[in-house]
């Protein structure tokens, strides 16, 4: 309302200018100078900086060196670097379509009426509130190949025990199998967000048509909580590649450097060998990396659209 | 403006130098008049440490209120996990003003980092000088080693606060029930691992590190017993691919992967604790300082079953491998002499008994040995003891002088690694060594 009278009396004030009178301009160019100076300072200057110093061979407690784009050659050709890559593909894509698969199940099963669903529903997504790291500790005991419970619950059912984190084959699986219990009440509160909005219209069409349970959620459900899918897929996925705490505190990255992603990788230069210069083209690398995958994720959103 | 000399301005400097010198003066007379230190002489400052959690720091500041008692200088402690004091003290020292005038390091990863950037302050200075350094403290009760890694190019800077010795825990019901021996030499380990590993019943023959990093001291105490280090000369040199290095490996893949326990590829000290305790490992390879636990009934089921013995020699050699911890003054410190007198209460014979007597760790000093007090307070077995003190007859450093020695422990234990999953410990030295050369050159220009 006051907005709106003193746009009027402005706009009273400039019609009621003698004819020919040269109008101050307003001068609303200053308002942006404190957005900008933070944008500045928060994501432009570091971002500059970050690109600087990966030109730098740069370890802390000494001078930097300009080494041009030595950092980003020596990447290319590193072995290490290049498995990281590869295991960062690895875990991101077991503990992203596990949980959408999973979630997906759960919010088609916790959307129907039934005894205690409620109850049930806050026992589920109780995973996704707990910490990270504390999480990680409990899994790091329940992995232990003689002392933990995984391999005791294994032997009840007459398998034999697994080597879970401490085996190069099968260290990956494993703490993706942590995301995957972390992270599966996450897709499904977003699913269930999306069932709730689907019309009842086409379920009615259908039984009268005489479809099955699995046609009618292949036919209709799926197509229509698509767009949701795609949506906790691409958070899901944004921070898979980010994931640390779990990865860092159950296997550091080991055994050997079998399960070290990008980010252990980037944390071990940056804060073990304090290699600053490298980890910022690490860093680099791996902002490109997600931007192109997030270009590839918004695109299949577009296309996941019900408009479309 | 021009000053000139006369019997008028030269009393005025003089009384003015007079009063501007007073509190040294003061302190000098009262250090000359006493006969005693005075450990008084910075009373009112507040001092910062930066302690590693552990049974050692855990100690200092338990004993803290002692210190300010002494000195009426106030600390202020922060203890933080080994791997994230490190990082955080680098962060710090690289800023140029650290939070803290007190630094608690690990030589073994640390010294030759902070002696090439200056970040701690030279304090041999400070330890010939009688107003800073009470005869009491002793320096000739400090062992040689340990004045050694406290040294860095002729420049004491720090003082040796505590020394970790490797050492070969055994369950004696273990080797008793299969009629085995203490081994007199790396290839009877093996021999007895051999025999001690029994799979069916749960029982691993050997148990050590076999994850990527923490793995490297176990190599190395192999090594040592072929009368080799990992580097040699200045600059350093690697010596990571030579026949003995790899034979070295080799026994170390052997011990894991034949008689180590399912698993072991990603066993850090804890695991192995863990193990060890339960019963369920012959024999553990690890650091001095795992006595206590062993020996806490509510956290081991091995209590009384535990032989501490020295490693066994090599094929050419005898030596317990060494890693050492020290305490030093922040070379970016305003109140150097202060953090300097904490340092000397740490490091006194008071609390280096106190160490040794709770098994928090051992002191570079002779004086703890002979101490009948100490030795008749163990709060661990006397075996243990015994162990300690034939190990330090014996000690050797077992990871070098380098600045990228996380790099190095990353690198090679990787390849240790590799080598229980199967890898061939040849191929893996060499592959490593060659990984690791051009880090170790680079690091020595920079």
């Amino acid at each position: 309302m006051i907005l709106t009278a003193t746009s009027q009396q402005t706009a009273g004030a400039a019609i009621a200018a003698p004819a020919g009178a040269k109008l101050a301009k307003p001068r609303y160019h200053w308002f942006v100078i404190p957005g900008l100076l933070v944008t500045l300072a928060i994501i432009i200057f570091p971002w500059v900086f970050t690109v600087w110093m990966s030109l730098h061979e740069w370890k802390l407690g000494g001078a930097a060196q300009w080494v041009g784009l030595r950092n980003y050659v020596e990447l290319a050709t590193n072995q290490r670097f290049l498995e990281s890559i590869w295991h960062t593909f690895y875990f991101t894509a077991v503990a992203v379509v596990l949980p959408l698969v999973l979630g997906t199940y759960a919010a088609v099963v916790f959307h129907r009426e039934f005894p205690f669903r409620g109850v049930l529903r806050t026992i589920f997504i109780m995973p996704m509130m707990a910490t990270p790291v504390a999480i990680a500790l409990v899994w790091t005991m329940m992995f232990h190949p003689q002392l933990g419970v995984l391999n005791y619950l294994l032997g009840l059912v007459g398998i034999g025990p697994s080597e879970w984190v401490f085996a190069r084959h099968t260290v990956i699986p494993s703490l993706a199998l942590v995301e995957v219990w972390l992270w599966t009440p996450f897709v499904m509160i977003i699913v269930l967000g999306g069932l709730a909005a689907v019309p009842t219209e086409p379920y009615e069409s259908a039984l009268l048509d005489g479809a099955t349970q699995w046609q009618m959620f292949w036919r209709i459900t799926f197509p229509l909580v698509l767009p949701f899918i795609v949506v906790a897929g691409i958070i899901r996925t944004i921070d898979a590649l980010k994931a640390f705490e779990v990865i860092y505190v159950i296997s550091n990255g080991g055994p050997g450097t079998a399960s070290e992603t990008i980010n252990l990788y980037l944390y071990s230069q940056a804060f073990a060998y304090y290699n600053v210069g490298n980890a910022s083209a690490v860093v680099v690398v791996f902002f490109a990396i997600i931007v192109v995958l997030s270009l590839v994720l918004l695109w299949a959103r577009e296309r996941a659209k019900w408009n479309t | 403006m021009k000053t000139t000399m006369n019997r008028r301005n030269l009393l005025k400097g003089a009384a003015a130098a007079g009063v501007l010198a007073s509190p040294m003066l003061n302190t000098k007379t009262l250090f000359a008049q006493s006969g005693a230190f005075n450990w008084k002489r910075f009373q009112g400052q507040a001092i910062e440490v930066s302690l590693i959690r552990s049974p050692r720091g855990d100690l200092l500041k338990r004993h803290q209120a002692e210190f300010e008692a002494l000195t009426g200088i106030k600390v202020g402690v922060e203890d933080i996990p080994e791997q994230q004091q490190r990082q955080k003290i680098v962060i710090e020292f690289n800023s140029g003003r650290p939070s803290f005038d007190v630094v608690h390091l690990s030589y073994h990863v640390q010294k030759r980092q902070f002696a090439k950037a200056r970040w701690t302050a030279e304090v041999g200075g400070y330890l010939n000088d009688a107003q800073l350094t009470p005869a009491e403290w002793d320096r000739a009760d400090v062992t040689q080693r340990g004045l050694d890694y406290a040294t860095d190019d002729g420049k004491i800077n720090s003082l040796p606060w505590s020394v970790d010795y490797w050492m070969l825990y055994y369950n004696k019901e273990l080797f008793q029930a299969k009629g085995v021996a203490y081994p007199k030499s790396i290839d009877e380990i093996v021999a007895a691992a051999a025999r001690l590993h029994d799979p069916a019943n749960g029982v691993a023959g050997f148990v050590a590190r076999g994850l990527r990093n923490a793995n490297v001291p176990v190599w190395t105490q192999i090594l040592l017993g072929y009368n080799q280090e990992t580097t040699t000369g200045n600059p350093p040199r690697l010596l990571t691919d030579t026949d003995d290095a790899i034979a070295a490996a080799r026994v170390y893949q052997t011990l894991l992967r034949n008689s180590g326990p399912q698993g072991v590829a990603g066993f850090n000290w804890n695991e192995s604790q863990s193990l060890f305790a339960q019963g369920r490992a012959a024999m553990w390879l690890d650091g001095v300082g795992f006595a206590p636990p062993l020996e806490n009934r509510e956290r081991s089921r091995i209590v009384g079953k535990v032989g501490y013995g020295i490693f066994p020699a090599g094929p050419k050699a005898h030596h317990a491998a060494m890693f050492g911890d020290g305490i030093a003054v922040a070379g970016a410190s305003q109140k150097k002499e202060a953090a300097y007198l904490y340092c000397l209460w740490a490091t006194n014979k008071q609390n280096s008994n106190r160490l040794l007597q709770t098994g928090s760790g051992v002191p570079f000093r002779r004086s703890t040995f002979n101490d009948q007090a100490t030795l008749s307070a163990l709060t661990v077995p006397k075996d243990w003891a015994d162990c300690v003190r034939g190990s330090g007859e014996i000690a050797r450093a077992a990871l070098p002088v380098i600045g990228p020695v996380t790099e190095f422990r990353d690198v090679f234990g990787t390849a240790l690694t590799n080598t229980i999953g199967g890898a061939d410990p040849a191929a893996e030295m060499r592959r490593a060594t060659a990984e690791f050369r051009p880090v170790l050159e680079r690091s020595e220009q920079g």
